[in-house]
């Protein structure tokens, strides 16, 4: 008996923990977080009005005392807030790196843009060099450096 | 008309960065370095030694680095070919071009250099174990017969280059690169390169115990 209760449990943690560690941080995720949250405060409150609770249900479940309960409630918890920083962390990354990649893209200098164009190839009349370069301070410059270290690229 | 361009990722490598750029300008006018939030002098070194510098803000790794640097090449209409090429002067110049060749005549979609087909490169036999086995996992993985992994110098044609969508920042993006190829099937093989250990290679390179830096990227998604 107390080995199916056992089994159910950890079906159930390692369903949540998939869940919550799958799902991201979209508002139904946060939600059941936040329940659970509200669940362990609940639980804890009422364990310090009735002692004994706690104990009485590790018991029903089968895992011996009211504080050992706590400690897995605890490790399970712990563990779902780290794989969900771990997500966040990650999504925040990405974000980032999306937005650097934009900003090197847009301040980098094209330089075939100034190259004369070569007839049949697709490229249109050629820009005004480095006026794709925000920053007039160092546009100017990084254009002509271009020109005078590509000696060949008008071929 | 068509360009081959090599890619740089360039983080702090101020002292070498100009005479690998100075070695290759002359074999391959279109170098561009995507410099990684460096916190020396190395892309004003780029810069004046002749290559185009595509700045990060901030550091975001070697493998963020090689998108954004594929992502700027593909903006070129006339880019047939992209070379990556590590900043450090690890590689010959010379290796680089009878790559790019190797696409040119069509031979293959993408060549990927590896220290193992000859006995050019000098290498402990720590840091070879553990390539090779790094090498083993992703043929396992991917079914493709590797001798090397983690080669900063490889040669890809447009088409590739293209299908190239690197996530994972940091050094793990060599396998995820793999992987990506096992998916697109490109006609692909290894040429033998030189991997040059430099005493001042040496000091700045990966330590071993990034490779377990390496594993947990690629297991912890
Ligand atoms: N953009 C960018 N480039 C990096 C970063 N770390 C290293 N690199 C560059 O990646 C290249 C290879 O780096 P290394 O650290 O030498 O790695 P490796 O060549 O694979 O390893 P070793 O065999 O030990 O030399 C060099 O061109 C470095 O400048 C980084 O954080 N960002
Ligand atoms: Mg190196």
């Amino acid at each position: 008996m107390i080995i199916i209760v056992q089994v159910v449990l950890v079906l159930v943690v390692i369903f949540f923990s998939l869940m919550l560690v799958r799902g991201g941080s979209n508002a139904k995720h946060m939600a059941v977080r936040r329940i659970m949250v509200m669940l362990f405060a609940i639980s804890a409150v009422l364990s310090i009005f009735f002692p004994t609770l706690l104990s009485q249900l590790a018991r029903l479940v089968g895992v011996g005392r009211g504080t050992d309960l706590m400690l897995y409630a605890f490790i399970v918890s712990f563990l779902v807030y780290m794989s969900t920083t771990h997500q966040r962390f990650r999504q925040t990354e990405t974000t980032l790196t999306k937005l650097s990649r934009r900003i090197a893209l847009d301040e980098a200098e094209r330089p075939w843009e100034s190259m004369p164009a070569v007839p049949g190839s697709g490229v249109s009349a050629p820009a005004v060099p480095g006026s794709a370069v925000p920053g007039a301070g160092v546009s100017g410059q990084t254009s002509k450096e271009t020109v005078a270290s590509h000696p060949g690229q008008g071929l | 008309m068509s360009r081959t361009w090599i890619v740089i990722p360039l983080f702090n490598e101020a002292p070498v960065i100009g005479s690998v750029i100075k070695d290759l300008l002359p074999e391959f006018p279109h170098v561009v370095c995507v410099d990684d939030g460096s916190t020396d002098t190395s892309a004003q070194a780029a810069r004046a030694a002749g290559a185009v510098v595509v700045q990060h803000p901030v550091n975001l790794g070697q493998g963020a680095a090689l998108q954004t640097g594929f992502e700027y090449v593909l903006q070129d209409p006339e880019m047939s070919c992209v070379v990556t090429f590590d900043a450090d002067g690890q590689h010959r110049v010379s290796d680089a071009a009878a790559m790019v060749a190797r696409i040119q005549s069509g031979e293959a979609d993408v060549v990927l250099g590896s220290r193992f087909l000859d006995s050019r490169t000098r290498i402990g036999p720590v840091k070879r174990m553990v390539l090779r086995t790094a090498a083993v996992q992703s043929r396992w993985s991917t079914g493709m017969p590797l001798t090397d992994a983690h080669n900063g110098l490889r040669a890809f044609n447009r088409h590739v280059v293209s299908n190239i969508h690197l996530t994972q920042n940091r050094m793990a993006h060599a396998s995820e690169l793999i992987q990506i190829l096992a998916a697109l099937k490109p006609r692909w093989t290894e040429h033998p390169v030189e991997i040059i250990y430099t005493q001042y290679s040496k000091s700045k390179g990966q330590s071993l115990l990034n490779s377990v830096n390496i594993l947990a990227d690629l297991l912890f998604r």
